[in-house]
């Protein structure tokens, strides 16, 4: 006897077609919505970027990381950026950074809400958290088909499904961010008569601020590797150089993309590792340390 | 006390049977308590916390209320319901005579940046604010503005001695300091009744001690209504006007630190207080004894050479108007006014022969002038009245622990046929003379009590303390 006979076929896959094509039949002022607002936000970032020439972007980020963490950070990006500014891929990779900025604010203005969310309710959080497993763990080229099926190939499928898989850190390390609070401080405000609100607004947030910022560093982490294969769907950047590259077997192009998204994301790490340290909160733990 | 009498009728705080019950059959857990005030045993089955039972007690304005209990007595709960932080299962909380446990969140909010604040046993500092806008954040929440708020935050902080740390962070201070920051921003909301949970438990014993003090210091000054939690029963003796004893979510006895170290109501109370250095608690006043021989200033010296006679003491009390008391004639002194014919004893009472102390004054710190008086101490109530005396080997009894009841112990005999020769020096034959006093306390003192306060042949010896 056949297992198959035993055990029946639950058919997750027609329900899910069924569903994405019920969407797409009635709800597709929505998704125009949807398009029309994130090429709004994607293309004149392109734009902006990719204006000036490379050597003063360059010089910009240089400077930003001389600023935030040190000559030495500031040196590092420019030789890091001057490499890929040599290399002629600059214009993707600018736009491959406005991707990964548009999906990673979009993603994080749908995480930090639904993390505090969560961190007030048990309930909330116990109906939130498989969901931002399976989002976590689903395969990242899953996403692009019903995204294709909704937006057609370009930046708009490709930014979303950059936002779907990198939300779930933005959305955990808040929640534990602000239960990591300390209960006597919350319970302070409380007892001196202070709203939820404020609690939330004035004590909550600005000391679970440092491990949020580390959310949002491992929400543009996974937004850039998800924008590589982004590519696939068309949408530009330096995930179509690295997928030509591979229909092409061209190995030399291929690496060389690869290397400029390395450096962007080292780049891009430190610099929001360094925000998250100069929070007054983080500045706080550090003085507790060294007492 | 510093409450004038009208003030009593009103009380600040009053809790009328309240609990907590925790689980999911509360309701029933409850239903079984109040038929059955001990039915501890019946709740066996539900899967119920019961953290604070029946809790009755009034707090009185301008005084420090202690509730004191182990770790797991239910007084975190309770201290907690008192401001609305948790509420209680059943049972009414009054705050100058509105029931908080009907009031909705808003009014509740309202209500504790009014009347109540509180001090929290880790502090509970926004660490990532500097200690100026911590004193200040019941000011912020209250919505004062920036300068009226910064103005008051340090005037709290120069009360509690920080305001030369107001630019700091919290993590920057130590332990005791930032426990100031903490009492600076309860003082700073300017409400009359403050809720220290464990405040000064974290504390080293050193830094907690001058905690204390200046607690004591700013209560004498502001006269809040506090109710103070700790687990500590020193601490709580010495600060508390009165003190709750909570074991198992039920409060055990209500008392000043006196009474309940005098007269504990149980077992559990009597075992809880047995470790206490009773020098610093118990007062002159519990010690003292009835002197013997008192004569008015304006009597002659020769009364005063008869009733040392029938007393057999070496000095009398002489007192003035009003029951004042002037010092003491010795002997030797009423017998030499006697030969110089003088009318009264004026000129000859002295108060360098006998030391003086207040009736406040804790045990521990009489004994310096016991060893300097050859008679027994002398204790004044604030009026400046002659209290009572108190004989040296009252003091060691004292220190002994022997009874719960110290007015049992009063009452030690000397050998009659030692009185008035020189003090022996063996430290043993001391402490042996007051350790059998209980046995012989009866007859003794009916028999000859004129030896009670005569020239004690006991000395005092620093080891005994």
């Amino acid at each position: 006897m056949n297992s198959a006979d035993l055990l029946p076929y639950v058919r997750f896959g027609d329900a899910f077609q069924a569903g994405v094509d019920w969407s797409r039949e009635h709800l597709s002022t929505l998704f125009e919505g949807i398009a029309a607002t994130v090429e709004s936000l994607v293309e004149p970032l392109v734009d902006l970027l990719t204006a000036p020439p490379a050597i003063v972007m360059v010089l910009i980020f240089a400077g930003l990381g001389w600023w935030l963490r040190g000559w030495k950070f500031g040196l590092g990006t420019a030789l890091g950026l001057g490499l890929v500014a040599g290399m002629p891929i600059w214009d993707q990779t600018m736009s491959t950074l406005a991707l990964v900025l548009v999906a990673s604010g979009i993603a994080l203005l749908l995480a930090v809400p639904l993390g505090i969310v969560i961190s007030e309710s048990r309930r909330a959080s116990a109906v939130v958290r498989p969901v931002l497993d399976l989002m976590q763990t689903m395969p990242a080229f899953v996403y692009l088909i019903p995204a294709i099926f909704f937006f057609g190939v370009g930046v708009v499928p490709g930014t979303l499904a950059t936002v779907v898989f990198s939300m779930p850190p933005g959305v955990r390390l808040t929640e534990l961010g602000l239960r990591q609070v300390d209960r006597e401080v919350v319970e302070a405000g409380e007892a001196f008569g202070a709203s939820p609100w404020k609690i939330l607004l004035r004590t909550k947030l600005p000391l679970a601020l440092p491990t949020i910022m580390t959310g949002v560093n491992q929400v543009i982490m996974l937004a850039l590797s998800m924008v590589v294969i982004a590519g696939m769907v068309g949408a530009g950047g330096l995930g179509e150089v690295i997928t030509t590259a591979l229909f092409r077997a061209q190995v030399g192009a291929g690496f060389e993309g690869g290397i400029a998204v390395v450096i962007l994301a080292v780049v891009l790490d430190r610099l929001t590792d360094s925000i998250g340290a100069r929070t007054a909160s983080a500045k706080a733990q550090r003085a507790m340390q060294q007492a | 006390m510093p409450y004038a009498p009208w003030m009593e009728t009103v009380s600040a705080l009053r809790v009328k049977s309240l609990y907590k019950v925790y689980g999911n059959r509360a309701d029933k857990a409850m239903e079984i308590l109040r038929n059955s005030p001990d039915g501890d045993e019946k709740l066996a089955g539900l899967r119920v916390t019961t953290a604070v039972v029946d809790a009755n007690f009034e707090v009185r304005r301008g005084e420090i209320f202690v509730v004191m209990g182990l770790s797991g007595s239910g007084k975190s709960t309770l201290i907690r319901m008192l401001n609305g932080l948790l509420s209680p299962t059943h049972g009414t909380v009054e705050i100058d005579g509105v029931d908080i446990t009907k009031l909705k969140p808003a009014a509740l909010r309202k209500l504790r940046r009014e009347k109540i604040s509180m001090v929290f046993q880790h502090f509970a500092l926004q660490p990532h604010r500097s200690v100026l806008d911590n004193a200040g954040y019941a000011l912020e929440v209250a919505g004062l503005p920036r300068a009226e708020r910064r103005e008051k935050a340090l005037q709290a902080l120069r009360m509690v001695g920080l305001d030369g740390s107001a630019d700091k962070l919290p993590q920057e201070l130590s332990g005791g300091m930032r426990q100031r920051v903490g009492l600076a921003r309860a003082l700073a909301a300017g409400t009359d009744i403050m809720l220290m949970d464990e405040a000064f438990s974290a504390l080293d014993p050193l830094i907690r001690r001058e905690v204390q003090d200046q607690l004591i210091e700013l209560q004498a000054e502001l006269g809040k209504t506090i109710v103070f939690i700790t687990h500590d029963l020193n601490e709580a003796m010495r600060l508390g006007d009165r003190i709750a004893v909570m074991r198992a979510g039920r409060i055990v006895q209500i008392g000043t630190a006196e009474e309940i170290l005098t007269d504990p109501s149980n077992d559990y109370v009597a075992q809880f207080v047995a470790d206490v250095d009773r020098t610093r608690i118990l007062t002159a006043s519990a010690v003292m004894e009835r002197p013997l021989g008192v004569v008015d200033v304006d009597s002659g010296p020769r009364v005063a050479a008869r009733v040392l006679r029938e007393t057999q003491t070496s000095a009398v009390y002489v007192t003035g108007r009003d029951k004042r008391y002037l010092g003491t004639v010795t002997a030797d002194a009423a017998a030499q006014a006697v030969r110089d014919g003088r009318k009264n004893l004026q000129e000859i009472v002295s108060t360098d022969h006998v030391r003086t102390v207040e009736d406040t004054t804790p045990v521990a710190d009489i004994f310096a002038a016991a060893a300097q008086s050859p008679a027994p101490v002398a204790v004044v109530d604030p009026a400046g009245r002659l209290a009572g005396v108190i004989p040296r080997v009252t003091l060691l009894s004292a220190l002994g622990s022997l009874s719960a009841d110290t007015g049992e112990t009063t009452a030690t005999p000397e050998p009659a046929d030692e009185a008035g020769t020189a003090p022996t020096a063996d430290p043993t034959r001391a402490v042996g003379a007051a350790g059998t006093a209980p046995t012989e306390n009866g007859n003794a003192t009916a028999e000859v009590p004129a030896q009670v306060v005569a020239e004690p042949s006991v000395r005092l010896t620093g080891g005994s303390a």
